[in-house]
């Protein structure tokens, strides 16, 4: 599904990604965890192919196609979907006609043809309920005046609307209460197929107990320095990051 | 890259550029009396009429140009205009298999068919090719209701007494530099009745097509709605690309009695000009809306996306009691483009109620200028306005600027005003991109999202042109 090799990265003159390798197969599920500026949502954002970082050395393959030569939304429309740590706002444009632009767009690429309304709309409630979220909050204003909650809620549904092969999320447990982070990791886990992989990227095990990965990687000065199966999640949690920082620096 | 989007998206080229082969009458360049005697001449028009058209180029070439508005163009020279140009055709054609096929074809191209039977939706359309009118259709369904719906020049004829009584009414002959030449040497244009109680069935609709080279367009145009009744009109505008500027002084008026409501609505399209800013047209256009009536109500409601100049600020006096007028603009530069526009809200009746909704959107290296003014006069008790001005940057090289003035002379108004300015986000692209949707559909969406409240009062058919429109004109234009 996706090969990482010797992955670098920087921005302006920071190097922030200093060789990632990893490999991820269709029906896994990877967790990349680590202390803050490890690089962790850098590496998220290379993969979604945000401009303001610079590749600057390393290979990505997806699907057998070189990731790193597609613009972000090719990317997309080959199926990588971030759902976004600070998902933007985007007044006057709500998140029906937001999605119906971007399903269809995916469609047409996909070969398929474009829905009709009635089509989109059952498509809709069927995903609404998946990680349910409330027609109303759909046709507001994309992300506007939405409370942390409702933000992540609409990722996963947006993620349920365009059934991607690789979610990636970005720190999607960061401002959710327990209940929400529950609904949230349950749309996701009902979305998972063996064909489809996740990478999930978060700061704590917490939403690991939910969401439960079959591996487990620790970033730290943008390189991973160890791997490990949803166990070194629980070490991670009991020692802290100091404990990885000690082991690489010894 | 987003700076490529932006070069991309702004150097989409002008759609309605071609120019139709049709012969055409003109009248030789420059301006004076004789020259308009001729046109004068030319429409068969009473005497009064030519007395009225005298004394007010008379009174222009006492004015001056006006320098206030926020824009630069080289001097324009008036002797070197054409004012009267008309498509050759025998006479005013009776019926519409009179008219050139070659004139139809122009409009059918521009997407405007005035063959009735052809038409989906009911809408009735007064093209205006040049210096005349060359078609109106729905006629006869019109004045079943009494609604009159025809060409100023055949206003003029069958319906003398109302022009009369109502032109110049509310754009008083004097009222500026380019009203007072467009009431020289006006042309054609439309004119429109609707009767006490009556509700127009059907959206009345202007097309204006420049066509003849070195010619400037000077068209007025006249809706008068009587008590308790109700229209909606649109007007729609294109001209072919040319190296030259050419100029367009129209002078729009609306008279709305007790009760009555109308609703204006223009996409402006006219050549802007090309990348580096030659060509394009000079828009100096005077609206303006008279709430005589209590109760009435006026709105106007713009997209502005061509012209290389726009000066223009549709208003509305609300003289009577309780009367109430809007104004939502979407006005979009790119290139070389200047645009100063807004609106007037000039508040004489009690309980008179306005509200402005203006979206600047600039790209390229154009200037895009909101000037409004709320006027409260002295017996407008408890009147009320709200304003919002918004402007969206595009790019590091174009400029937005905001001049309201509010002139209060009566304490129990209640004026708000908002205004904001932004830039479109690389967060904003970013997102639509994950998503999926490429760049360009990505602005598109961002910028129809940005300017949908205004959008919004568009009559339904000319809210998807004008969302059409707004993504082709900012095509390239990313920042």
């Amino acid at each position: 599904m996706l090969s990482i090799k010797n992955l670098c990265a920087k921005i302006g003159d920071n190097q922030i990604l200093n060789g990632i390798d990893l490999e991820v197969k269709p029906g896994e599920i990877h967790a990349i965890m680590g202390p803050n500026g490890s690089g962790k949502s850098t590496l998220a954002s290379v993969l979604a192919g945000r401009e303001e970082f610079e590749v600057t050395d390393g290979s990505v393959e997806f699907l057998g196609k070189d990731l790193l030569a597609m613009s972000p939304d090719e990317r997309a429309r080959e199926g990588i979907f971030m759902a976004f740590q600070y998902p933007v706002e985007i007044p006057g444009v709500s998140t029906v006609n937001f999605m119906k632009t971007a399903v269809n767009q995916v469609r047409t690429h996909r070969g398929l043809p474009a829905l009709d309304a009635v089509s989109f709309l059952s498509l809709m409630k069927e995903k609404m309920k998946l990680v349910d979220i409330d027609q109303s909050l759909l046709n507001r204003s994309l992300n506007e005046g939405f409370s942390g909650g409702e933000k992540k809620r609409n990722e996963i549904f947006q993620l349920a609307m365009l059934d991607p092969r690789l979610a990636i999320l970005d720190e999607t447990d960061s401002g959710l209460d327990i209940d929400a982070l529950r609904i949230v990791a349950d749309g996701v886990n009902k979305l998972m197929t063996k064909d489809k992989s996740i990478i999930v990227v978060t700061h704590y095990q917490r939403l690991l107990e939910y969401i439960v990965p079959d591996f487990v990687h620790v970033l730290y000065k943008g390189k991973i320095v160890k791997s490990g199966g949803k166990e070194l999640a629980l070490e991670l949690e009991a020692k802290g990051y100091d404990w990885v920082k000690d082991s690489v620096a010894a | 890259m987003s700076k490529d989007i932006i070069e991309e998206f702004t150097s989409r080229e002008y759609e309605h550029g071609w120019t139709t082969n049709i012969e055409v009458d003109a009248a030789p360049k420059g301006l004076n009396e004789e020259i308009i005697r001729f046109i004068s001449a030319k429409k068969n028009e009473p005497e009064w009429l030519l007395e009225w058209r005298l004394k007010a180029y008379r009174q222009w070439t006492r004015m001056k140009e006006p320098t206030w508005p926020n824009v630069k163009y080289p001097p324009i020279d008036y002797q070197d205009i054409i004012y009267y140009a008309a498509p050759k055709q025998k006479a005013r054609p009776e019926s519409l298999e009179d008219v050139d096929p070659e004139l139809l074809k122009t409009f059918e191209k521009l997407g405007i068919s005035l063959v009735e039977q052809k038409r989906l939706t009911g809408v009735a359309v007064d093209a205006v090719i040049d210096s005349v009118s060359v078609a109106t259709t729905f006629k006869e369904t019109l004045a079943e209701l009494g609604i009159i719906f025809c060409s100023f020049s055949e206003a003029v004829q069958k319906h003398p007494d109302l022009v009369r009584k109502y032109m110049g009414s509310v754009v008083p002959v004097n009222d500026n530099y380019f009203a007072a030449l467009n009431s020289a040497v006006f042309t054609d244009g439309s004119f429109c009745y609707i009767p006490k109680g009556v509700r127009c069935p059907m959206e009345l609709s202007t097309y204006f097509r420049i066509n003849a080279a070195n010619t400037g367009q000077f068209e007025r145009t006249l809706i008068i709605a009587d008590e308790g009744s109700y229209v909606s009109y649109l007007e729609g505008c294109t001209a072919p690309m040319r190296d030259e500027h050419q100029l367009h002084a129209a002078v729009v008026e609306i008279y709305a009695m007790k009760n009555a409501h109308v609703k204006y609505s223009t996409v402006q399209n006219w050549y802007p000009g090309d990348k580096e800013g030659k060509g394009g047209i000079y828009n100096f256009v005077t609206k303006r809306g008279l709430c005589a009536g209590e109760h009435s109500k006026i709105s106007w409601t713009q997209v502005e996306t061509g012209s290389a100049i726009t000066w223009k600020y549709p208003s509305c006096i609300l003289k009577g009691d309780y009367s109430s007028g809007e104004f939502y603009s979407v006005a979009v530069t790119n290139n070389y483009q200047q645009a100063d526009t807004g609106t007037k809200m000039i508040h004489i009746g009690k309980g008179t109620r306005s509200r402005i909704v203006s979206k600047g959107i600039s790209a390229g290296h154009s200037q895009n200028s909101y000037r409004g003014q709320v006027h409260v006069l002295k017996r407008a008790e408890g009147a009320r306005n709200f304003s919002q001005c918004d402007s969206l940057l595009m790019g590091d090289k174009c400029g937005a600027h905001t001049f309201p003035y509010i002139d209060v002379e009566n304490n129990t108004a209640h004026i708000e005003h908002e205004a904001t300015t932004s830039k479109i986000g690389e967060d904003q692209i970013f997102y639509c991109q994950q998503r999926g949707i490429d760049e360009e559909s990505a602005v598109a969406l961002i910028v129809n999202g940005y300017a949908r409240e205004v959008l919004k009062q568009l009559p339904m058919e000319f809210a998807v042109e004008a969302q059409k429109l707004l993504a082709l004109t900012l095509e390239g234009s990313v920042g």
